[in-house]
């Protein structure tokens, strides 16, 4: 009888001991560095059975969040990030009022465009493991060293499906540092970006409009600009724009303007020379 | 219909009818136009929505002018909306196996004020309605609008009012229409035409 009782009581699982590694007994640091462990479908082939649910054409299509317009860009003050915030599902718009920029930590930014779970998911765990680099090293990660993360993370996935297009931006010991990462394993640094369904629109406006050493000022009007630009062309890209400023002190967001009014203010405005 | 997008409305009040629609022309993803005609006065009292493929749209709008005139001067009178919905069926059905991507609507009052409207499908299936008919590719968020905001015997002045905001509030969740509008309120007496300042995203 007492074996019978400390069989079951020793084997069954308790709230504690789990595969988390946080049980005290079984701790092990190299866990939290382990890649986070999804349920897989129980099919022949998973990466078929994904993508027949993902595919445009399939009848129930799941994930939202395909047409977007995100911009970055460097510049003598710092970066500037500007994202619009609308989420479609089909040609349906699931919300006008989606946070497309992902707040990683008081120095880092991230932007959106592609699958949002996507995005979201694997930006918050390179959140959680810039922290634990942050409590190790005693200093903050470069924003080379956090996007390396990002993009071995995701190429770990490659084929499976994962769908994101995201700028990584942030100030470290070297300055104002962009990347551009992407669900395919790219992993790029530049001085100017943008990602998504309206990206070629927006770079025809940030692109006439650059100037290296323009004013934070004039920086944040262009990001803003070309954002609305975007979002007026492309069917895809709407809702209001959203504008954050990275400089050393870390990123400060800089408000949140709906596309309707921008519309009809800059509709008022005389036209700017462009030759 | 997800080519080019657009959405168009129509709607029975007492003794007027209303018909709207969308500015929009995209092709696919990208806005082309925000100035795009999609329904056209087919007698004084009679109009013709046709929300679809922009070149099946302005190909059947020339025919539909064409019909209507001969029409007109075979019968000495103008064509009664009940009789153009007929002829409009029959002219998409012809194309039965290949059809024109367009589904039209047809409002108007007939020879007697009588508010008519109608809408078909593709290859030219009337629905008859009494109270609104939708098409293009809002049509879920417009019987959504429709459902709701519509009551019977509304005023020409409340009709527009009713079908303004069915339609802009409906293309306002549908990326592919907007961009501006056009309304249409036919009354025994006057046309009242206007055109809505909308969200351009």
């Amino acid at each position: 009888m007492d074996a019978l009782v400390s069989k079951y009581a020793h084997s069954s699982a308790s709230p504690l001991d789990s595969s988390e590694g946080f049980s005290q007994a079984g701790f092990d640091a190299a866990q939290q560095f382990a890649l986070p462990m999804f349920d897989i479908p129980m099919v022949s082939n998973p990466i078929d059975f994904l993508r027949a649910h993902t595919d445009p054409s399939a009848e129930n299509r799941i994930r939202i969040q395909h047409g977007t317009t995100t911009l970055a860009f460097k510049f003598q003050g710092g970066i500037v990030v500007a994202v619009d915030s609308r989420a479609s599902g089909g040609s349906y718009i699931a919300s006008q009022t989606v946070k497309k920029v992902i707040e990683i930590n008081p120095y880092l930014l991230g932007t959106m465009a592609g699958g949002a779970a996507d995005c979201q998911y694997w930006e918050r765990e390179l959140g959680r493991r810039c922290r634990l680099y942050e409590l190790r090293n005693k200093e903050r990660i470069s924003v080379a060293a956090a996007s390396k993360i990002l993009s071995n993370m995701v190429y770990d996935y490659k084929g499976m499906g994962l769908s994101m297009g995201t700028m990584i931006t942030g100030w470290d010991k070297t300055g104002p540092a962009l990347y551009y990462v992407d669900s395919d394993g790219s992993r790029l640094k530049g001085e100017r970006f943008s990602v998504g369904s309206g990206s070629t629109f927006a770079y025809g406006v940030l692109d006439t409009g650059y100037d290296f050493d323009m004013s934070v000022d004039d920086a944040i009007a262009l990001g803003k600009r070309s954002i609305y630009h975007a979002c007026h062309r492309d069917a895809y890209s709407g809702g209001s724009v959203n504008v954050f400023h990275v400089k050393e002190s870390g990123w400060e967001f800089k408000g949140n303007f709906d596309f309707d009014k921008l519309h009809w203010d800059y509709q008022a405005q005389p036209k700017g020379q462009i030759v | 219909m997800e080519y080019n997008g657009g959405a168009v409305v129509a709607m029975v009040g007492k003794n007027c009818v209303a018909i709207a629609c969308d500015k929009r022309l995209g092709v696919q993803a990208m806005t082309i136009s925000t100035e795009f005609k999609k329904i056209f006065q087919a007698t004084p009292k009679t109009y013709l929505g046709l929300p679809g493929l922009a070149t099946d749209v302005q190909t059947l709008a020339e025919k539909f002018r064409f019909k209507i005139n001969m029409y007109k001067l075979k019968e000495e009178r103008e064509i009664e909306p009940r009789t153009l919905a007929h002829l409009v069926s029959s002219t998409l059905y012809e194309r039965r196996f290949g059809p024109w991507f367009t589904e039209p609507v047809v409002a108007g009052l007939d020879k007697n004020n009588n508010p008519f409207i109608c809408n078909t499908d593709t290859i030219g299936c009337i629905n008859f309605a009494k109270d609104f008919v939708v098409s293009g590719t809002s049509t879920n968020q417009l019987y959504g609008m429709c459902e709701s905001l519509w009551e019977p015997d509304l005023e020409p002045e409340d009709l527009f009012e009713t079908i303004s905001q069915a339609l802009m509030n409906a293309v306002d969740r549908d990326c592919l229409a907007g961009w501006g509008a056009e309304v249409v309120v036919i009354t025994p007496d006057k046309i009242i035409t206007r055109t809505l300042k909308s969200r351009m995203d």
